[in-house]
């Protein structure tokens, strides 16, 4: 991220989206509350930290375009894109990371929107079911879902549609088995299984039957 | 309707049938597709709940102080200052005036505590955060008692409700001398069947967005599958003429039957936005999914059957015991399959129910039937297992020619194809006889079978049809698409009535403001709208008629309105084609921009007057049918002898649901309702705390639903399901019969990969493995 837009945000830049970079945000609380075991680590992290409080502006590059809100530390990605961003393709099914509606692409990787707060995924490339094709264009698997009604109410598709296009980069698409594997935490409850795994192997480039 | 034209439903090459792509589609693999919360509105608010720790007492005392103070928070509700409902269903007089909030306690109305997570009170705040850490600040205070947490309670008063079940009465049935029968029964099957606690779960919780637009109209998003009764319901309530109400449903994010009723988190985000007097959006969190739209009940159901040596049924004998709530009574009537799904001259059902500390229990899936199906299907496959007899040949034995229940005929029957097509794809005739003697390596393999069956519910709604004379059409009605296919099967038999593309076609739905049309529930959606949109196109099609013969420049000028008839986009004559116009120009001549029709469409048991009348069959004698959609599951599973896991292999349903719109959707629906199924049999509990009432597993990680790991390829089919009789289009409905049966055949075909027959479910490896009581 060479052309980072962040750099001088005040707010301060975590590095990743582990829980480490949370930690820092924190600040020294977090580093009072461990146990001594973990002091050494705290305290290096919390050297480095800045303390973010109260109502304050966030950048989110998403789909390619850098948006400013004004929120608390403690909104979530899923929250920053559906409430502040009104991006509301990202859905919420639970908000604990359980059913995988709310999945988005931070710098590539699949990940569950909700399992992360808006201000540890500054500065990085956020892709949610909106931008994943460019204009008015679909990605394959998006025609792929039409053609194999790989949905019924559509409120988990979008977070399904952005599992299957990771999965199949990943390379965990290659049999059906082992697609079905890595798509298991997307849960559809209208049961389109069967054709979500077919819209996925398809674009896989493989056959669906394995 | 008058007779004067004859206008048949869509013929063979037309676009209903065909497995047209969904035309929501589009919006929803990209994101565009609106649910109820996501209306941005100016200066909306968000509303968090507050619910009772408690499952049985009162409250002493509730101090909003410290939520009060927290930045951004508009209002802390309570019972004591909630704004005042004109009615509520916490009286059986308040229940009968609010038609679609009859299973449902209104909390908030006073100090008592009757369930865990009621609600006690409601945060509004300019952030989802604040209201919802404000809501973590109220501070209640109270008197707690020792709740009852089920039937099977120690303390629990279980008692025969007979007759006075609200939504079903419950009453005893007897047919015959079942008894007496049973006596004289030289075969004999009794067993118990117990169904844990399921929830709909579906993806999109509860979710409602209230906007008042003046001090008596207010706007409602809401996730609801009934929205003209939720209209109704609402202006009930809150004491409004019904069009001051408005109710918005445009796209669902699945219900299952627990959006069908009107809901307290409504009426208190309703409540909430007028006491803020700002929009505020309400959305049920995952856990208060759990005790906030229903459940299915915790249930045993005791089936006895008496046969004969050869495997006919002489009597059946079901009595089922299950849970209600402090306020309702209320049990799925499971017993009614047992009536009509298999020649048995006698026949007895019985209920009995307790009251426990819980939140009401609702519709899910297939009310009744699907966990009925299971206990009758699993004692068919007992009873053939103690005949030695195949499953399926004892369900042709037992094959019901006519409704047992009432004598009458079937409007239409295609199970027997059903079996067959079933039996053939699944290669159900290799099936060992024996039990737990197939292996796959390691692993049991065992095939199960199961009858499914569905009534067609009489229902009725309107629908308008706008045509306009530049070729394009406006189709609507109140009506909801849960993902059922809705939008797309009536653009479909809208193009094909009107002889329009599918893209000169814009059809809209869930709005109140719309025709009146049903709930989505009870399998009547697809019958009921689309039988109504089919008669509005007729009405169209007759007033275009009436103006041609008048009109002296057409070519159909004093023509008899019996000579004419549609064809494509032109009213021609019958016997000769050729001789005709569009609609176009005969409205272009006519001076109109476009033409409107309405249809009223009745469908289902009681409204065949209607449909002969409608057939244009004058004539025709009556005779009251029996409606209802079959099917069968073919279910193959591989279980694990040492770890007692059990995964689904391969999958068959063969259905007759009438004619299918759309087969594709179709299908969809199908394997939906089977893997719903699939997880009831498997893995599907939510278990409540005996001491406190309260659910352990309240949320997706606790609560297993079946994921694309638990499900194999499933093969299905429909068999030509032509009704002359259900209603316009002869749409049966198969959104719940896909799920009956489905559970029974996974149990059947555990049995017959283990010769150990699991009568609880879910069936878990505990009980496979034999460590659990089944």
């Amino acid at each position: 991220m060479e052309d980072n837009p962040f750099d001088k945000h005040p707010g301060g830049r975590p590095e990743d989206g582990s829980r480490r970079s949370f930690m820092k945000q924190a600040g020294g609380i977090v580093g009072l509350a461990l146990a001594p075991p973990f002091m050494a680590q705290a305290e290096r992290l919390t050297a480095f930290s800045k303390t973010v409080a109260g109502v304050s502006t966030m950048q989110l590059k998403v789909n390619g375009t850098v948006r400013t809100i004004q929120a608390e530390p403690r909104v979530t990605l899923l929250d920053a894109l559906r409430e502040h961003l009104h991006l509301t393709g990202t859905k919420k099914g639970c908000d604990h990371g359980q059913c995988g509606a709310c999945t988005v692409h931070v710098n590539g990787r699949r990940i569950v929107s909700c399992l992360t707060l808006s201000v540890m995924n500054q500065g990085k490339d956020i892709t949610t079911i909106e931008g994943l094709a460019p204009g008015n264009q679909l990605h394959p698997l998006q025609v792929a879902f039409i053609q194999h009604d790989a949905f019924q109410c559509g409120y988990c598709t979008s977070g399904q549609i952005m599992s299957g296009v990771a999965c199949v980069r990943e390379g965990h698409a290659t049999t059906d088995h082992q697609a079905r594997e890595w798509m298991s935490g997307n849960i559809c409850r209208c049961g389109a299984y069967p054709n979500i795994l077919a819209a996925v192997r398809e674009v896989a480039g493989q056959s669906t039957k394995g | 309707m008058n007779d004067s034209l004859s206008f048949e439903p869509p013929k063979a090459g037309s676009v209903v049938g065909q497995p047209v792509n969904r035309i929501d589609g589009l919006a929803k693999v990209t994101g565009q597709a609106r649910y109820a919360a996501e209306y941005d509105l100016p200066g909306l608010t968000y509303a968090a709940l507050k619910t009772s720790t408690i499952a049985k007492g009162r409250i002493t005392r509730i101090d909003a102080t410290a939520a009060l103070r927290e930045p951004g928070v508009l209002a802390v509700l309570t019972h004591e200052n909630l704004p005042k409902m004109a009615q509520t269903p916490n009286t059986l007089a308040g229940k009968y005036a609010i038609y679609g909030m009859h299973m449902g306690y209104m909390p908030m109305t006073g100090d008592e505590i009757f369930y865990a997570a009621q609600p006690v009170a409601v945060v509004v705040a300019d952030t989802f955060e604040r209201a919802t850490q404000a809501a973590a600040l109220v501070q209640v205070t109270y008197e707690e008692a020792r709740p009852v947490a089920s039937y099977q309670s120690a303390q629990a008063e279980v008692f025969d409700p007979n007759g006075q079940g609200f939504v079903f009465d419950l009453k005893k049935v007897t047919r015959g001398n079942p008894q007496a029968a049973l006596a004289a029964s030289p075969v004999q099957v009794k067993a118990t069947y117990v169904h844990a606690i399921n929830h709909h779960n579906p993806m999109e919780p509860g979710a409602t967005i209230a906007h008042w637009e003046g001090p008596d109209r207010v706007t409602v998003y809401d996730s609801t599958q009934a929205v003209a009764m939720s209209q109704q319901s609402l202006a009930v309530v809150l004491g409004l003429p019904q069009e001051q109400v408005r109710v918005i449903t445009k796209f669902i994010g699945g219900g299952f039957g627990c959006k069908f009723n009107l809901w307290p988190h409504t009426v208190l985000a309703t409540l909430a936005a007028k006491a803020v007097g700002r929009p505020v959006k309400l959305v049920l969190t995952r856990q208060l999914m759990f005790t906030s739209l229903g459940h299915r009940e915790d249930q045993e159901q005791t089936i006895t059957l008496g046969a004969t040596q050869e495997g006919k049924l002489t009597t059946l004998i079901h009595e089922k015991t299950s849970t209600t709530s402090p306020w309702d009574i209320f049990a799925e009537p499971n017993a009614a399959i047992l009536n009509w799904l298999y020649a048995c001259p006698n026949y007895e059902s019985s209920h009995r129910v307790a009251r426990a500390n819980v939140m009401t229990s609702t519709y899910m899936r297939a009310p009744g039937e699907s966990p009925g199906s299971f206990a009758i299907e699993c004692g068919l496959d007992e009873l053939a297992a103690k005949l030695n007899l195949d499953p399926l040949e004892i369900r042709l034995r037992n094959y019901a020619d006519l409704d047992s229940g009432t004598g009458q005929p079937w409007s239409s029957k295609g199970l027997k194809e059903c079996y067959r097509r079933g039996a053939e794809l699944f290669g159900w005739s290799k099936r060992s006889r024996q039990p737990g003697v197939t292996r796959d390596g390691q692993l049991l393999v065992g095939w199960g079978m199961a009858t499914a069956s569905y009534p067609v519910r009489p229902a009725q709604g309107r629908a308008r049809v706008r045509l306009y004379a530049d070729g394009h059409a406006l189709v609507q009605t109140s009506a909801t698409d849960l993902g059922t296919g809705t939008y797309t099967i009536i653009t479909q038999v809208a193009a094909d009535g009107l002889g329009l593309p599918m893209d000169r076609v814009r059809f809209e739905l869930g709005d109140s403001t719309l025709p009146t049309a049903p709930a989505s529930g009870s399998s009547v959606a697809a019958a009921t709208v689309s039988s109504s949109v089919h008669l509005a196109i007729q009405d169209v099609w007759q007033r275009l008629a009436a103006m041609a013969v008048r009109d002296s420049q057409s070519p159909l000028f004093k023509a008899p309105l019996t000579d004419l008839t549609n064809e494509q986009d032109r009213l021609v004559l019958r016997k000769d084609p050729s001789k005709g116009e569009s609609f176009a120009a005969l409205l272009q001549r006519q001076g109109l921009t476009d033409i409107e029709g309405v249809g009223n469409s009745k469908s289902g048991e009681g409204f065949e007057a209607d449909q002969l009348a409608f057939d244009n069959k004058p004539g025709t004698k009556q005779t009251k049918r029996s409606m209802y959609s079959f099917g069968v599951h073919f279910c193959e599973v591989k279980v694990d002898p040492d770890l007692g896991t059990v995964r689904v292999s391969r999958w068959v349903s063969v259905m007759d649901g009438g004619r299918i719109l759309n087969p594709k959707t179709a299908r969809s629906q199908i394997i939906g309702g089977a893997i719903m199924g699939i997880g009831s049999a498997l893995m599907e509990a939510t278990n409540r705390d005996e001491y406190f009432a309260r659910y352990t597993n309240a949320d997706l990680a606790g609560y297993h639903v079946p994921i694309n790991a638990d499900i194999p390829d499933m093969t299905v089919e429909f068999v030509d399901g032509h009704d002359p009789y259900v209603n316009a289009m002869g749409v049966k409905g198969i959104g719940e019969v896909a799920m009956v049966g489905s559970v029974a055949a996974v149990a059947n075909a555990v049995y017959h990969a283990t010769g150990k027959r699991v009568r609880s479910l879910p069936i878990i490896p505990s009980k496979v493995l034999g460590r659990d009581a089944v």
